[in-house]
């Protein structure tokens, strides 16, 4: 053994400065993930850290990039389309496919028959349900609570049980199809969801009892990775990120699309109930809330759902749109998705640009968190919700 | 609530006829197209002017014509007081596609338009960090383009497989 | 003890080894056990069963596979790190710990060493422990491994403070740092008949102190909600991100011994250590053994119940926390528990 034993760690120095007390420091820079446990997937942040504290955070992306866009020029039908739609945010892959959908169908002027709105209403909303179960017991797993994330996991799954009777697969489900549905939805699916929605109710106060109102993780989340509305909207947030920064804006409402005027709920948004308008914690209850409102709607849906109608009338033999292009934009759980297809009156898609939420949203990341702590980055990527997949598309 | 032609004869009177055509013979919504290097003016413009305020662009989106030998950019602006929306577009030869940025007005511009420059090869003069944003920074090409031909290695790694 | 060892091992030597084996002994079966209680509260707080296959009943022998896993498998050492350091850390870590137990009454008739100065002992041993983190944290050459020694530099000095304030207001008691002794001043049904004579029932204070005692322990033993040093979710692994196989298994056994460790130094000062909460009723040496494992045991647990139930603390309220809780509410009730004894 010839080797040159080394002193004590390698690390990255930058120059001294001055700390203002006669005292010098140095700033350490640090890479936090690909390969981090809470980074939600292979999201890289180069962050610069004064002590524990971060003066820069520079986020890299692309680790999971797979092609989305050029995957969708090379496909000879825009039903091909759709599997790819799955795989961008795989957490909410209903949502996605339903933007799509809604995009084709405009492009195409494609109306579909009050039974297949319905039953995509509810599976976007129990999707939501789903994907902000799994948001909000992420967020409490990088707060350092691991019990909440299974109970919401728990309930997760029942949803999950749905589509797979619906489509035959538990999270990409190529169920969405342009002009209408894969198939219908099975007999007892209207029962399957009321007992869910009976049975959910109760679970929203239990994960508030445990997690919401717990004194630990209001002082880690309150107060901590404030987003002004003024900023959220300048960089193009949306979602619940944006709502829990004051704004009022749900496309659901004010860009209305499919049938969501027929029913009644609320725009949940953030107060600053336990800090500043916009810290981790109003965007973490915004999600709680949405569900019981994403709740209110399936109800709604399940009342007014007609029992008759074929969901695959309006799927077109041949799907090959007018020469044109659509920029349609739909709200899935994590904000705006907006598709930009391009038709150049071929099956083939010119161009589909997918509008990624997650993408937009977190390249408010660098904004908010100076100053932060390192436990504090953990919080924020936490609170606005990224889901890798979606963000390198 | 401005509609298109609206907004295009406010744009026409402010920065010259010229400049600016309007699209109209599209199934979908009309667009107007913009001179490329008037593009950050116009923005700021569309941005700040009172009932106008396009404060959130939804998404900038390259894309490649190969039939006129051209690049583009098209730009989904949107107000959230005034509701309406525009969509304004930038054409430019393929051999010499740059254009200001306007990720000073619009901060969702900042990564969209390293998108756009990964994916195309559009430079945006101005931008603070023109990085590539999703390939690798010495990957060779912009792989959204329609001739586009991947390397066959990268880094001594085969890339076809 | 010695003596029965004495009466029938043939020299001096192996009765002494015997003697000082017995607490590893208890450590390496009780961090058997604990691991596999700790999946198996994990799993029911969270509505699952926990480990069911390995080994027939409830998977008891799954801490034993996983030993057996974790020995088999290959020893790295990281290319850039101080060897020598790197693969002392976790030996010195458990030195310490298991050092420790020698100055625990485990029954009336063992301990491992009757010295005068045991709680002081105990204080000063675990110490080592946060000299080790540290050297595990810097020898690892990782970033993350020194921000996690850095944490628990601080965490581990800055809780000592409550720890020690609080053992010295029972000490104010006793007037003895032999933890045998304050063990033996808590013989007997003294409070209205029925209550044992605890510290914790002498005085309204000893409670306090208790709970005191306890927050303290939890953040010296680096268990949720101050589980800073290893906090998983921001620091990878803290000072444990390099290390794998035994010398990762040592840290964890660290860690469990401490628990328990902390958990019998709480029970010895205010739950009477092996006496039996019966009065004479199932007492001797041997139940008193059980009695100290059992009362051991029912802190650690809750302190699993406790890191499957909370959230984390971020590293500046932790310390908020101490220096300005923790601390003053401890020399407050330091001050109030000697005005009692003065008093009654």
């Amino acid at each position: 053994m010839t080797n040159v034993k080394e002193k004590g760690p390698e690390v990255t120095l930058s120059p001294p400065v001055d700390a203002g007390n006669g005292l010098k420091t140095q700033e350490m820079v640090i890479n936090m993930g690909p390969q981090h446990p809470s980074t939600h997937g292979v999201l890289r942040m180069e962050l610069t850290l004064n002590g524990e504290i971060v003066t820069r955070a520079i986020p890299h992306i692309g680790y999971l990039h797979r092609c989305f866009e050029k995957h969708s020029e090379a496909m000879n039908d825009y039903n091909k389309v759709v599997p790819y739609v799955d795989r961008m945010d795989y957490v909410a892959a209903m949502n996605n496919e339903l933007g799509y959908a809604i995009a084709m169908e405009r492009l195409m002027d494609i109306q579909v028959n009050d039974r297949v709105e319905y039953i995509r209403v509810l599976m976007a909303e129990l999707q939501r349900i789903a994907s902000h179960l799994l948001a909000l017991g992420t967020f409490g797993l990088d707060i350092g609570a691991f019990t909440p994330f299974l109970y919401c996991f728990i309930e997760r799954e029942k949803i999950l049980d749905i589509f797979e009777k619906a489509s035959g697969a538990r999270l990409l489900y190529n169920y969405i199809w342009i002009g209408g549905l894969m198939n219908d939805v099975p007999a007892d699916f209207k029962t399957d969801t009321a007992a869910f929605v009976k049975s959910f109710r109760p679970k929203i106060k239990e994960l508030n009892d445990l997690l919401s109102h717990n004194k630990i993780f209001i002082d880690r989340t309150a107060n901590v990775g404030v987003l002004p509305d003024k900023v959220a909207i300048n960089y193009g947030v949306s979602g619940p990120s944006l709502r829990g920064s004051g704004v009022a804006w749900d496309l659901r409402k004010d860009d209305h699309y499919s049938i969501y005027d027929r029913f009644e709920y609320d725009v949940i948004v953030g107060k600053g109930e336990m800090g500043t308008v916009g810290d981790c914690w109003d965007r973490y209850i915004v999600r709680v809330w949405e569900m019981e409102e994403s709740l209110k709607i399936i109800e709604q849906a399940l009342d007014q759902m007609p029992d008759e109608g074929d969901v695959q009338e309006a799927i077109p033999k041949k799907i090959r749109p007018p020469a044109g292009e659509i920029y349609c934009r739909t709200e899935t759980p994590r904000g705006e998705l907006g598709y930009y297809i391009i038709s150049d009156k071929s099956t083939t898609p010119f161009r589909v640009k997918a509008r990624a939420p997650s993408f937009v949203n977190l390249s408010v990341l660098p904004a908010i968190s100076v100053g932060a702590m390192v436990a504090d980055m953990v919080a924020i990527i936490g609170s606005i919700d990224i889901v890798l997949g979606e963000v390198d598309r | 609530m401005k509609t298109a032609e609206e907004l295009h004869r406010i744009l026409a009177e402010k920065f010259g006829e010229e400049l600016f055509e309007l699209k109209q013979d599209e199934p979908a919504a009309p667009w107007i197209i913009v001179k490329a290097e008037q593009i950050r003016e116009v923005s700021k413009f569309l941005r700040d002017e009172p009932g106008l305020r396009f404060d959130s662009l939804m998404c900038l989106s390259g894309v490649h014509y190969p039939k006129e030998n051209a690049l583009g950019v098209t730009y989904h602006l949107f107000s959230t007081s005034e509701k309406h929306k525009l969509t304004l577009k930038v054409i430019m030869p393929e051999e010499d596609a740059h254009l200001p940025t306007v990720e000073q007005i619009w901060k969702t511009a900042d990564w969209h338009e390293r998108e756009a420059y990964d994916m195309f090869g559009i430079r945006f003069d101005g931008h603070p960090d023109p990085r590539r944003i999703l390939c690798p920074d010495d990957w060779e090409g912009y792989p959204l383009r329609k001739d586009y031909r991947v390397q066959e290695f990268y880094r001594g790694m085969k890339v076809e497989y | 003890m010695q003596q029965f060892l004495e009466s029938f091992l043939p020299a001096g030597p192996v009765v002494v080894f015997v003697f000082s084996i017995i607490p590893l002994m208890i450590i390496l079966i009780y961090a058997l056990f604990a691991i596999w209680l700790e999946r198996k509260v994990a799993g029911h707080i969270q509505d699952r069963l926990g480990p069911m296959q390995t080994g027939g009943w409830h998977g008891w022998a799954q801490t034993i596979a996983d030993l057996l896993k974790m020995i088999q498998k290959e020893d790295i050492v990281p290319a850039k790190a101080d060897r020598f350091l790197f693969k002392m850390a976790p030996f010195i870590a458990f030195a310490a710990s298991y050092a420790a137990f020698v100055a625990i009454p485990f029954s009336s008739g063992y301990i491992g060493s009757m010295i005068d100065v045991g709680v002081f002992y105990i204080v000063a041993i675990t110490s080592l422990l946060s000299v080790s983190i540290i050297m595990a944290g810097w020898a690892s050459n990782n970033k993350w491994s020194l921000l996690g020694a850095m944490r628990t530099a601080a965490q581990t000095v800055s809780y000592e403070v409550p720890t020690v304030v609080t053992i010295l207001s029972v000490i104010i008691v006793t007037g003895t740092l032999n933890l045998m002794e304050v063990t033996e001043m808590q013989t007997g049904n003294a409070f209205l008949g029925f209550l044992p004579n605890w510290f914790i029932f002498h005085s309204p204070f000893m409670m306090i102190a208790f709970v005191l005692f306890f927050i303290a322990s939890l953040a010296e033993s680096h268990r949720v909600p101050f589980d800073l040093p290893e906090s998983e979710s921001e620091l990878v692994g803290g000072y444990q991100t390099e290390y794998s196989g035994m010398r990762w298994g040592l840290f964890m056994l660290t860690e469990y011994a401490d628990m328990l460790l902390l958990s019998l130094v709480g029970a010895t000062l205010f739950f009477g250590g092996w006496n039996s909460p019966f009065g004479s009723f199932m007492d001797g040496p041997v139940w008193g053994a059980f009695w100290m494992l059992l009362k051991g045991m029912v802190l650690v647990f809750v302190m699993m119940w406790l890191r499957w139930t909370l959230p984390r603390l971020r590293v500046d309220q932790l310390m908020n926390l101490c220096w300005k809780y923790l601390i003053p509410l401890s020399f407050v009730n330091l001050v109030l528990i000697a005005l009692w004894e003065m008093i009654f």
